[in-house]
């Protein structure tokens, strides 16, 4: 019985040999239950071990195995192949950041802005441990419950055009988190953030395209967050303008 | 503030095109809704241009509004009225994202503010209509 | 504090206003003055137009309806261009977009009060 097949055009780059991109193509089996990360495996094991890229818990939760199938932003992990039969299917690393190898990008630019909002709990006065728990209610708990389900994938910052035109962006993850702890009762570092988000290439650089909540595969929603901290960065603006020597700070 | 990063050597840097929009449905929707603010001004432009003739005297308005006849016009406002419309849509389905609405401890779903603000829109309208076609 | 650092905040809430100004209320009143009135489907004599804009609360409600959707077409535009790509320019983008929404609103002004 012969088997089913499916084409693969993935991406190719070696720094230092190649000034850019090329594709290759590969055929793997068309299992109907494989996803676009195991006809990846399949290829480096079977077909081509050069063939660069990242992956980790294969279910959904690590985010590291973002890239482009078919122009989209994608966890590989969660791309089925029978989803794009017959095929070919393009294999391209996630969009907007720069290519190290294949379909490996640089995050040093997100891992610096992830820094730069301070996603942890700050507390101008540490609660000691013997006082017992910060007690939160359930409702306490659903103000940011929705922002705390990012997995750092950086599919947003693929999808979003503002990033790709203008690297500066702080972008959709970072505002998310910082938004979710912003958000938190337990946090009290909301003016710290605000210097990184509330900054000029910050939240006013987005010009609400959506793309961001569309790709992500978590139900972050970080347009929303976006959104909702300019609507408290306004507020915090007028406010200042009319009381400019500050509330408490 | 993030200082941007250096480019490093051996790296591929690819480059946005201008023509990015044109690539998905969802982005070039995008364009559009954003375009539309363009036949908004336009039209506000217009109706300025009306007040002003009006007044100037009947004669004034009556020379703009046999101007505003003119098939190329006539499109236009066709056009602009499509494009204003879907403002009004995307904008009042965006409205329960961008401002968070609470009872008591409770946030309303997005999905009745927007109902809500379709409503008050739909109310708006009418009450306008009636207003100018009474006379 | 950052939120001072930056007029952002400032043209984005008048895009906001203005957007939701031009929602509600363009799209019936294009109807109206762009072709109801024109094809004759709704007659407005002039004379009760007349009576209608010389009322100071008509002008305010006209002011609002003309003026402030002309920050949100502004601040749109600005970043329409530099969407495309004009990123660069976005310092002489900002001051032609924002300068015509205010010579926009001088002029309604000026043609609201010499009614």
């Amino acid at each position: 019985m012969t088997e089913e097949t499916i084409t693969l055009e993935v991406t190719r780059y070696r720094p230092g040999h190649d000034t850019e991109p090329r594709t290759q193509a590969f055929t793997v089996p068309y299992v109907k239950d494989w996803v676009v990360l195991d006809a990846l495996n399949h290829i480096k094991d079977r077909l081509d071990g050069t063939l660069s890229y990242r992956w980790s818990c294969r279910m959904g939760v690590c985010g590291s195995c973002g890239m482009m199938v078919n122009g989209v932003p994608k966890l590989t992990c969660a791309a089925f192949l029978r989803d794009y039969g017959p095929g070919p299917i393009r294999i391209e690393p996630l969009a907007n950041f720069p290519v190290v190898r294949d379909l490996v990008v640089a995050l040093d630019d997100f891992m610096e802005k992830l820094r730069a909002v301070k996603p942890w709990i700050i507390r101008e006065v540490e609660k000691p441990i013997a006082e017992g728990e910060y007690l939160q209610t359930p409702a306490q708990l659903d103000a940011f419950k929705q922002f705390s389900m990012c997995i750092n994938c950086m599919l947003c910052y693929a999808a979003c055009p503002v990033y790709g035109l203008q690297p500066a962006f702080v972008g959709p993850a970072a505002i998310a988190l910082a938004h979710r702890y912003n958000l938190d009762s337990r946090d009290e570092g909301y003016r710290l953030r605000n210097d990184v988000i509330h900054d000029a290439v910050g939240v006013w650089e987005c010009t609400f395209v959506g793309e961001c909540t569309v790709v992500c595969p978590k139900g972050v929603d970080p347009a929303a967050a976006i959104q909702r901290s300019k609507v408290a960065g306004a507020k915090e603006w007028f406010l200042s303008m009319v009381m400019p020597w500050g509330g408490k700070s | 503030m993030t200082a941007p990063q250096p480019r490093r050597p051996g790296l591929y840097y690819p480059t946005l095109p201008a023509t990015w929009w044109l690539r998905r449905p969802s982005y070039f929707k995008f364009m559009m809704r954003e375009l539309s603010s363009v036949f908004v001004a336009i039209f506000l432009v217009v109706l300025l241009v009306q007040v002003r003739r009006i007044g100037q005297g009947p004669e004034a308005y009556a020379a703009v509004l046999q101007t505003l006849r003119a098939p190329g016009w006539i499109l236009f406002h066709v056009v602009a009225l499509g494009f204003a419309i879907f403002h009004s849509v995307t904008w009042f389905n965006l409205t329960g994202v961008v401002q968070v609405v609470r009872v008591g401890e409770r946030q309303v779903p997005p999905r009745l503010v927007a109902g809500a603000s379709f409503a008050a829109w739909g109310a708006v309208s009418l009450v306008l209509l009636w207003f100018f076609v009474r006379g | 504090m950052a939120t001072r650092k930056t007029i952002e905040p400032f043209w984005w809430t008048l895009f906001s206003v203005g957007g939701v100004v031009a929602a509600f209320l363009v799209p019936v009143h294009l109807f109206v003055h762009g072709l109801a009135a024109p094809l004759g489907w709704i007659p407005l004599g002039h004379g009760s137009l007349l009576a209608l804009v010389t009322q100071p609360l008509v002008k305010v409600y006209l002011f609002v309806l003309i003026a402030l959707p002309l920050y949100h077409w502004a601040h749109r535009f600005r970043f329409i261009l530099e969407d495309v790509g004009l990123h660069g320019f976005r310092t002489p983008i900002a001051i032609l977009s924002y300068g015509a929404a205010v010579l926009g609103t001088v002029a309604t002004l000026w043609v609201l009060w010499r009614i």
